[in-house]
């Protein structure tokens, strides 16, 4: 149980720091998401999840056995989730209106061409896709399509 | 003890209220809310100094729960003077805000306000808590509010500037969480108190010395150390300027204060402490390096927050109660000055409508009350003798002399030489200067409700320029847990 949450850990950081270092950002939101999972779970995995010893004190006893489960980081997690979970969405909003700024490619690392009105409304949410693809296939939403 | 609470309870109360007054009373409201506040946190710090005499000290702890294992709130000295700052600061600022707080209209207005006091609160909180999660929370809620105010005004370069703040932050942010969540993992405890002497344990503290050094890297991004400051000044000149006012005066420094509280109470930062020294020298000389570059006023004061910080981080860095006491002198020196200084910057624009130093100058036949208030902020800030800045420096380099960090003290100097250098630029362009252009008015009278804060704060700074004394005994009167005889022995097993 330990090493699985070890290796789910390392897994996500990694994961998370190369999203994190993109140019693109979208990617970035994404990578700090997952960083966030990450760090939830090193907080999850400081109470002790691996253990038999279930959360229960002994009676006449004042605290917890050496060793048993704890359930408090359960309920710091659940904390740092829902904080998490909002700064989030409040980022993607923001990402959102910052790419419907006119004249904002910097953001964008390989998409050209953003004067046409069409790139202004959601589908500028492909932010990798380069613009030809979008007069491909005018129906599919970008964001669908991987690179 | 009900002081404590209120400190609290009132931005929170009237963050809830700003929701539903009418539009007219909305600024009177607030107005009203932080001179409660004002109230409060002078009681509070009467009741704190009532109880140093009889050595107990402020505290609650909610739930009912016994000590260690409750959320408690501490107000000792330390964080009384806070409270009291943040509270002085956030009136002034609203005082100065008559105006509005953006140029974007109604709707932003009352949720601007709604933000501010929920700001206010978080950093008072933050200043309180004696429990490293409640720590971490109350430090999302100011992330959350500090980015809400950054897009009140909706331009590109404010939601740039949020998308940054959001991005560096959030890192630091994670990073803190998950060192909370080692170090509860390693020690069963979240409470400051308890943490110590978990810290002093040998058998721990190979352990919980890298969480702690988890810990310090978070918020060293939060404060804005050398190498991780760069957000600082690409972000804050986005803010309109009654709030720059505010969160460039406040924020970076109960961040400063959090540390210098964490680094008392809580955890030991002993092998930290050199790596922690040569950070705060590079930070100082990369801030005023900074400063000293740039033309545009706001950016030059947000580079000088930076060497301001790292002045507070060679004072954490020294480790010892003196070194404590002139941190926390200096600290709330920085407060009042800093804020004093972007609120003089507003003036500056009303009346010029720039903050290009290229294109100001002229003030100081038209406008030399400013001119003097201008100039006593800036000595304050470098730190001549008869201002707050002086005494803060200088029992900070006096005991960085007295440790035998000669190298930190003349980088310390050095620092102040070159801000100086960028607050006489400011003189001698914005003030001495003839003025640029004649499209420009200089000769309108600027508004008491401009004037005053600026007044009052800086009657203040004169104040504690002028008496130390009765500053300086008072905290060197409070427990800073610098002093190692005082911690007496935790009765409790570890969890492990």
């Amino acid at each position: 149980m330990n090493l699985l949450l070890m290796i789910t850990i390392s897994f996500l950081v990694g994961a998370g720091v190369y999203l994190t270092l993109s140019r693109d950002l979208l990617r970035v939101i994404l990578g700090l998401a997952i960083l966030g999972v990450a760090a939830n779970f090193v907080v999850f995995y400081a109470g002790n999840p691996a253990t038999d010893l279930s959360a229960i004190i002994a009676q006449g006893e004042q605290m917890l056995p050496a060793g048993a489960a704890n359930p408090l980081p359960q309920v710091l997690v659940l904390t740092a989730i829902v904080i998490g979970f909002a700064l989030i969405s409040f980022a993607l909003v923001l990402m959102v209106a910052i790419v419907r700024e006119p004249s904002s490619e910097k953001y964008q690392a390989n998409q050209v061409g953003h004067a046409s009105p069409s790139s202004r409304d959601i589908d500028a949410l492909a932010l990798n896709e380069p613009t030809k693809t979008e007069a491909d296939n005018p129906n599919k939403p970008a964001i669908l399509e991987s690179k | 003890m009900t002081a404590l609470i209120f400190a609290l309870l009132i931005p929170l109360s009237f963050a809830l209220g700003s929701g539903f007054v009418a539009q007219k009373w909305l600024r009177p409201f607030n107005l009203v809310g932080s001179s409660l506040l004002l109230v409060t946190a002078t009681v509070l710090l009467f009741d704190v100094v009532a109880n140093q005499s009889a050595s107990e000290s402020v505290s609650v702890a909610f739930g009912g729960w016994p000590s260690p294992i409750a959320i408690s709130f501490l107000a000792d000295g330390f964080s009384a003077l806070m409270v009291l700052s943040i509270a002085l600061v956030f009136f002034s600022v609203l005082v100065f805000a008559k105006q509005g707080l953006t140029d974007e209209g109604v709707l932003s207005e009352r949720i601007g306000f709604i933000l501010l006091q929920g700001v206010i609160a978080s950093a008072i909180a933050v200043s309180l808590t004696q429990d490293l999660f409640n720590l971490y929370v109350w430090f999302e809620l100011m992330l959350i509010g500090v980015l809400g105010l950054f897009v009140l005004n909706q331009r590109r370069q404010n939601k740039e500037a949020a998308m940054k703040y959001f991005s560096l932050n959030m890192l630091g942010t994670l990073l803190m969480l998950s060192a909370i969540g080692l170090i509860y993992g390693t020690t069963g405890h979240l409470n400051y108190e308890v943490l110590k002497h978990f810290a002093l344990d040998e058998n721990l503290s190979p352990q919980l010395e890298i969480y702690t050094g988890l810990l310090v890297l978070a918020l060293l991004m939060k404060i804005g150390a050398f190498p991780l400051f760069l957000w600082l000044p690409a972000t804050y000149h986005a803010l309109p300027l009654p709030l720059l006012a505010l969160i460039g005066g406040l924020l970076t420094k109960v961040t400063a204060f959090v540390l210098l509280r964490l680094s008392g109470l809580s955890l030991e930062l002993d092998s930290l402490s050199s790596l922690l020294g040569w950070i705060a020298v590079l930070t100082m000389l990369s801030g005023v390096i900074g400063a000293a570059y740039h033309w545009d006023l706001r950016r030059i004061l947000a580079f000088h927050i930076i060497s301001q910080v790292g002045f507070l981080l060679l004072g954490i860095a020294l480790l010892s109660h003196q070194a404590a006491v002139g941190t926390m002198l200096f600290l709330i020196h920085n407060v009042l000055v800093k804020t004093n200084l972007f609120l003089i910057v507003g003036v500056i624009w009303w009346v010029t409508k720039h903050y290009d130093l290229r294109q100001i100058g002229g003030l100081y036949p038209t406008n030399s009350l400013l001119a003097i208030l201008f100039l006593i902020n800036a000595m304050a800030l470098v730190g001549v003798p008869p201002t707050s800045g002086f005494w803060g420096k200088f029992l900070l380099l006096n005991e960085a002399f007295h440790q035998e960090f000669y190298i930190w003290a003349i980088a310390a100097l050095m620092t102040g030489l070159l801000t100086l250098y960028s607050m006489s630029k400011i003189w001698l362009e914005a003030f001495w200067k003839p003025a640029v252009s004649d499209s420009v008015n200089l000769n309108q009278a600027i508004p008491m409700h401009l004037t005053l804060p600026i007044i009052g704060l800086t009657l203040v700074v004169l104040l504690i320029g002028f008496y130390p004394e009765l500053l300086i005994q008072f905290l060197q009167g409070t427990e800073s847990g610098f002093d190692r005889d005082s911690i007496t022995g935790f009765e409790g097993g570890a969890h492990d």
